[in-house]
């Protein structure tokens, strides 16, 4: 008996070492990849990297200040086009999505949320880059809207349905008609969720990579219109990375550096409207 | 009866307007794959997925050498990452003391934030390396006779994107395992408890009973990641369209050929190709997701009605 | 006219469930009438129908007339929207919106409804219904709180002055006190009597002392029945029907 029962403690406590040790094993890759985004990424880490236009191989300096514009504009671009369709939408499938048409448009979401972004990109280049005969910024947005749109679809849906309906009611008894109650009333209501959505949308879709291979392409220098190439922050940190030149690789790390800042600052951003909401 | 307000009607019909409009792009985002698809699927037909041949230069193209690179490294990266996270799981659900469940269920979801090209990076100075000096060339060297673990060793491998994928899907595994586990009913548990069960055994019973089909689905969500992750694979799987049994040798997957080889894709019959080969993966991408959407819906019916 | 509402035969079903029964009953102009009866009754149900908040239950139907100004307030023509600005409603819950100052809840159904008004007439307007809601002098100086920070029986106050505020002919509220604490509640009582001399109340209770003291009349329903409807004070002492004596004297429900 005496045997049996150690033995039960025994398992017990080897398991929970191991459950612990998983648990370790799974943050240290964190812990990890901060340090050498730190590290190697302080190097370049100079003013002239957010101010200055790369530099060709050897030539010390330059920096990915068209990497950040043609970041955010491809981003703004995308969620200029994305929120009004998104949220939109969103309020049709909490406000009035009952039936076969809004089960159709849910299921379109879910299965728009799984699809992976390199499939994205060769949207925005069927749609876009082949009838233009160009690679542009129109593109490369029309790409990350397809990633943008369905998750803002679904937080907006999600964060109306929180709205409780005595909100609703209490607005309706007021006399007040129920497409203001829905907009200036729920919405408003929900806002708070709704950016939160919003932000962390805009977070996923600076950091993507694959969406704009073929779709911005990328540029040596500042771009000349949005119907032209254009340089993206992850397309540089891809491409310095895979280039055979050490100060390329620095470069890299400084601009996986600005763009992993950007991305935790916008998450961050949204994790405080989601404080305030509660 | 309802509001008949034109105005109300008015906004109603703007609102689904948009909505159409999302299911009218879902729509179209197949409709242009299945398009620029159709003269690849003239030429090569149904050859096209068991075809090991990937040449541009003669136009001839067959998908089997990235299907396989795909479905292997996705397997690897399950393999790794399903233990860890439910591991994971279990641990700050189950036994974490209260002031760490937070910190530690924070820092696993902010590896979910991490670009996949900062992934990528990491793979490629620092993981790759490693895994190189530390695992594959003593392994091969003392392993090799397996053809598992076949030399020579370069670096860039099936198994590096198998180890790179792994980390980029706990995040997901981990969260959903977390729900799985917290749908048990408490009563449930404490019984066990109360027989003078250990916390262990509690745990095996519960999750024997319970959770088993729920971390599957966890586990098929994990997968949909994995199959799709693009640029971390193509970073470090290594670029070679052949196939060779030892997970130590390169491979190719089908989102890194896309994305290595679409702006070189001068012929109409190689675009063509490359589209059919993100239509496979759409469609694999597709199903591997409703069916972990099945599996977790059934799972949460099934909770519901307190079984 | 003297009836401010006619209610005519009225029924209405949830799906196939039928919950209100042929009820037909006058209500009198700046009165204050009180709806009791056992959980589940119809109570809400029925003062919800009489100005339409039911629209857009899924599966509710009415038949029968409710008459407000002489017409039939279920009929084509009649504008939903405009009716609820006639007849307000106070619900059971405290439900102030809850991103919004005090200022901004009383003024909102103004903002709204159409008509457009300068900041002072705003302002003036939330000052005379937060006064009629006996709110005013607590609130006059922290009118840009949250709505939803103040305590329970200032928000029900607060809903009450929001309902005020669009000049309502009738007032509807659902168990207006069950939510709040004793000190809250004879405040929220006094304030309809006070408010009676203007409007025209219905006011659903469970609570027979309230209805006592705050009702001219009183209808008593049973199982989405009308049982009976008289002066309060016939009901309390001499109910002509056994079965609201039952329930009065508490034998019952
Ligand atoms: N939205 C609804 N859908 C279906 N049935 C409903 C709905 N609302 C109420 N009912 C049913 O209608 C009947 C009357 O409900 P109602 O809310 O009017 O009762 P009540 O007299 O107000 O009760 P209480 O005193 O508990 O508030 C009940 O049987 C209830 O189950
Ligand atoms: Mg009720």
């Amino acid at each position: 008996m005496e045997s049996i029962a150690f033995r039960r403690r025994a398992a017990d406590r080897v398991t929970r070492g191991l459950f612990a040790l998983s648990a370790f094993v799974v943050i240290l890759p964190l812990f990890l990849i901060f340090f050498d985004l730190l590290w190697k990424g302080a190097r370049e880490l100079k003013w002239t990297l957010l101010t200055d236009l790369p530099h060709p191989v050897g030539e010390p300096g330059g920096g990915i200040a068209n990497g950040i514009l043609g970041t955010l504009s491809i981003a703004g671009l995308a969620m200029a086009g994305g929120i009004p369709m998104a949220v939109m939408a969103g309020i049709y499938l909490a406000e009035y999505g009952r039936g076969k048409f809004a089960s159709a448009v849910r299921f379109a979401v879910d299965t728009l949320t799984g699809v992976p972004s390199i499939i994205m990109g060769i949207f925005g280049y069927v749609l876009w880059v082949l009838p233009m005969k160009r690679f542009s910024a129109w593109a490369a947005a029309a790409s990350l809207a397809m990633i943008f749109i369905p998750i803002v679809v679904r937080t907006t849906e999600e964060m109306l349905k929180t709205v409780p309906a005595s909100v609703r009611e209490a607005a309706l008894a007021l006399g007040i008609e129920r497409w203001k109650t829905t907009l200036f009333i729920t919405v408003r209501t929900a806002t708070a969720g709704i950016v939160t959505g919003i932000l962390l949308a805009m977070a996923r879709i600076i950091g993507e990579t694959a969406p704009l291979l073929f779709t911005a392409l990328g540029n040596q220098f500042w771009q000349s219109g949005l119907d032209q190439p254009i340089a993206a922050i992850p397309l540089q940190v891809f491409n310095y990375a895979i280039s055979p030149y050490d100060d390329w690789h620095d470069k890299a790390w400084a601009g996986a550096l600005v763009l992993i800042g950007m991305v935790l600052a916008i998450s961050g951003g949204a994790r405080y409207f989601t404080r305030v909401r509660k | 009866m309802r509001g008949d307000n034109p105005k109300d009607v008015l906004f109603e019909k703007a609102t689904a307007v948009f909505a159409f409009g999302v299911l009218f792009l879902a729509v179209l985002l197949f409709a242009l794959l299945v398009r620029e698809s159709v003269p690849a699927i003239r030429k090569f037909g149904a050859a096209f997925l068991v075809t090991k041949t990937w040449d541009p230069v003669a136009e001839n193209f067959g998908a089997l050498p990235f299907i396989y690179g795909t479905l292997v490294s996705s397997f690897i990266a399950l393999l790794i990452a399903v233990p860890l996270a439910v591991g994971s799981a279990i641990f700050i659900n189950e036994f974490a003391p209260e002031w760490l469940k937070n910190p530690v269920s924070f820092l696993a979801e902010l590896l979910a934030a991490i670009p996949s090209v900062i992934y990528g990076l990491w793979g490629i100075f620092v993981l790759v390396p490693v895994l190189r000096d530390l695992l594959m060339k003593p392994a091969a060297h003392y392993l090799g006779w397996i053809p598992l673990f076949k030399g020579p060793v370069y670096g860039p491998s099936m198994l590096a994107a198998g180890v790179l994928l792994s980390i980029m899907i706990i995040p997901f595994i981990l969260s959903v395992s977390r729900e799985v586990l917290a749908t048990v009913p408490r009563l449930q548990k404490e019984a066990v408890l109360s027989l003078g069960g250990t916390h262990w055994e509690m745990i095996r019973i519960v999750i024997g009973q319970h959770c088993i089909p729920g971390i599957f689905g966890a586990t098929v969500l994990g997968l949909g990641r994995a199959l799709g992750e693009t640029m971390a694979v193509t970073m470090v799987i290594g670029n070679r369209p052949e196939i060779f049994f030892s997970i130590f040798q390169p491979g190719y997957s089908m989102a890194a050929v896309i994305a290595n080889e679409f702006t070189e894709a001068t012929g109409q019959l190689y675009l063509s190709a490359l589209v059919e080969i993100g239509l496979v993966l759409f469609l694999i991408t597709f199903v591997a997701n409703l069916a972990a959407k099945g599996i977790l819906n059934t799972m949460v019916a099934r909770a519901g009605r307190g079984l | 006219m003297e009836n401010a509402l006619q209610v005519k035969d009225l029924c209405a079903w949830f799906g196939d469930h039928q919950v209100l029964k042929n009820i037909t009953m006058d209500i009198r102009r700046n009165s204050v009438t009180s709806v009791m009866g056992p959980s589940g009754c119809g109570k809400s149900t029925f003062i919800r129908c009489l100005n339409r908040m039911h629209d857009l239950t899924p599966g509710f139907r009415v038949a029968g007339d409710v008459l407000f100004d002489g017409r039939n307030i279920y009929s084509e023509k009649i504008d939903p929207v405009l009716l609820r600005r006639k007849v307000g409603m106070v619900f059971q819950q405290p439900n102030p919106f809850p991103r919004m100052s005090a200022f901004e809840n009383v003024a909102v159904g103004l903002k709204f409804n159409g008509k457009k008004r300068s900041r002072a007439e705003m302002a003036e307007t939330v000052e005379k219904s937060l006064r009629m809601a006996a709110l005013w002098d607590e609130l006059k100086d922290h009118l840009g709180r949250p709505g939803s920070s103040l305590s329970g029986g200032q928000q029900q106050r607060l809903c009450i002055a929001r309902a005020l505020a669009v000049e309502p002919e009738v007032l509807l509220m659902d168990e207006p006190c069950s939510a709040l604490d004793p000190m809250s509640t004879a405040k929220i009582e006094e304030l309809i009597e006070d408010l009676s001399d203007k409007y025209t109340i219905v006011v659903v209770t469970h609570n027979m002392q309230q209805a006592g003291r705050i009702s001219d009349y009183v209808a008593f329903f049973l199982l989405g029945d009308l049982i009976e409807m008289d002066k309060a004070a016939k009901i309390f002492t001499n109910p002509a029907d056994k079965r609201t004596e039952e329930y009065i004297t508490g034998r019952f429900g």
